[in-house]
């Protein structure tokens, strides 16, 4: 009985020294924000790493879900004769919930696992004490970039992504399900108030500084060698993607 | 002058360094041998704050060396590192001119690709080499370019942790050759760490051996044949049988 008390006590333990770790990594990653030097060269080369290139597999995950919540909807809908919601719902759907949430879990497999295994065989091979050694903090220039440009694209992939979910509600309720083309668009820009777009880009920003940040935390201290490297990726993956979901439920409520 | 007094560092359970006591005079070329795991590397992390002693001094010039200004105590030194570290996502050139484009002291882009090339050609390397990203280049080609690194910014110190690791005997004599020319020449004090005796006597003027933690031996290069000691003897003639257990 006390082995298995103890245990969980370890458990609880080692939980709260790893998010005191994160939040103490955290801090030390914005306070370098603010402090010169500063590389914006490395800024704009993350952006285009992790905004540029997620555009598929965000605009693909968009334009799936929004076809495929448009006959959702239109299904149950149609249950109590309220079908005309269509166009609304998916709109208000993707912008707030589906968009960030959905966008923010394909950018976290992709980005926070690619970081984590970027800087992690950084670390297997030294040259993050390279970096120290060649006078460079590796926070300014391995981990302000990545938290910067990954807070400041995952809104604008989300924006992107939110059209293209849209418009596949559009071409599903327009080609499928009969909705005349004008009316589709009309009810989908009138529903819709500013406060859902702000709410959902807002998410997206929160978003994106936790994929980077798991990314981030995870390869710096990452074990030693490949299996180091590779506990380091499914680490930084796990962790944002719960942490998007908790956040987004707290976002939601923040925003409700 | 480097100074290391009754330097401990431990992690978890394993104490690695059990109060080394060392002195690096100006100018000098030391070398610290030592089987694996004597704390050797950890020795070299702590000199440059890239770990933090549990206990003990390490000055420089008087100076501890974990208060100051970091960037101006760093400016000091130049490291080679074990696998050389490059940048994987850098060029050759970009790699070896990284610190003089970076800093209060930077210079421009067109200026430091010029020293980059001209410290490529030093290490023996054509200047072509100097667009080429490290994945494309053989291990020698990066432990040179490591090198020209690490000399990029004429430091007046510099480190380097096991040079010939993973060379072949002709290429590593290449790299002894080379770092010894270069040390005399910038008039620098070097720290290697090594397991290859061949470096140690191509490189050495002084030689100090760390067993379990602690310097078991130090002396000049001259002095190393016929110490009397031991585990000096068996460590530089390779003897499996002797006062150094080798984990099997």
């Amino acid at each position: 009985m006390n082995r298995f008390l103890g245990s969980i006590g370890f458990s609880v333990l080692a939980f709260c020294t790893t998010i005191g770790r994160i939040m103490i990594f955290a801090c030390r990653a914005i306070s370098h924000i603010f402090r010169p030097p500063y590389y914006g060269r490395e800024v704009l080369t993350q952006f285009m790493q992790i905004g540029f290139y997620s555009l598929p597999v965000v605009g693909l995950t968009a334009l799936f879900t929004g076809a495929a919540l448009a006959l959702q909807i239109y299904s149950g809908g149609a249950r109590f004769s309220a079908e005309s919601v269509v166009p609304s719902i998916v709109a208000i759907g993707m912008v707030r919930e589906l968009g960030p949430v959905l966008g923010g879990l394909m950018v976290a497999g992709r980005v926070s696992s690619s970081i984590a295994a970027e800087l992690g065989t950084m670390r297997v091979t030294e040259q993050i004490d390279a970096l120290v050694t060649l006078s460079t903090n590796p926070m300014k220039y391995l981990i302000v970039p990545r938290l910067l440009a990954a807070t400041f694209a995952m809104p604008i992939l989300v924006a992107v992504g939110d059209t293209i979910g849209i418009l596949g509600g559009y071409l599903v309720g327009t080609g499928r399900l009969g909705f005349n083309s004008t009316n589709y668009l009309k009810n989908t820009i009138d529903f819709m108030e500013i406060g859902d777009v702000t709410s959902g880009l807002a998410k997206a920003a929160v978003f994106g500084f936790i994929i980077a940040l798991m990314g981030c935390y995870h390869g710096y201290n990452s074990g030693r060698g490949a299996q180091g490297v590779g506990r380091a990726t499914i680490n930084a993956v796990v962790s944002a993607s719960v942490m998007i979901l908790a956040a987004n439920y707290i976002l939601t409520e923040v925003f409700f | 002058m480097i100074s290391i007094k009754d330097v401990h560092k431990s992690f978890t359970n394993n104490n690695v360094l059990q109060g080394v006591n060392m002195e690096i005079a100006k100018g000098e070329s030391m070398v610290i041998i030592g089987g694996s795991g004597t704390g050797k590397s950890v020795l070299l992390k702590c000199i440059l704050g890239l770990e933090n002693p549990d206990s003990g001094k390490i000055t420089l010039d008087g100076k501890e060396t974990n208060k100051g200004d970091r960037d101006v105590f760093l400016a000091r030194f130049g490291m080679l590192f074990q696998n050389a570290a490059l940048f994987d996502s850098l060029s050759v050139w970009q790699n070896v001119a990284f610190r003089l484009m970076r800093g209060p002291n930077k210079i421009s882009k067109n200026d430091a690709r010029d020293i980059a090339i001209e410290k490529l050609r030093r290490v023996g390397l054509k200047p072509e080499v100097g667009e080429k990203f490290p994945a494309e280049l053989s291990g020698g080609m990066q432990k040179r370019v490591g090198l020209a690194r690490a000399i990029a910014a004429k430091p007046e110190i510099i480190f380097f942790d096991e040079p010939t690791t993973g060379l072949d005997p002709i290429m590593a004599g290449v790299i002894n050759e080379l770092i010894r020319e270069i040390v005399v020449e910038m008039g620098a004090t070097a720290l290697t760490i090594t397991h290859d005796m061949s470096s140690v006597r191509s490189i050495a003027d002084k030689v100090t051996m760390l067993h379990d933690g602690q310097v078991q031996w130090s002396g000049k290069i001259h002095e190393l044949e016929n110490t009397g000691n031991p585990y000096l003897e068996q460590f530089i003639n390779g003897h499996a049988v002797g006062p150094i257990e080798a984990v099997r």
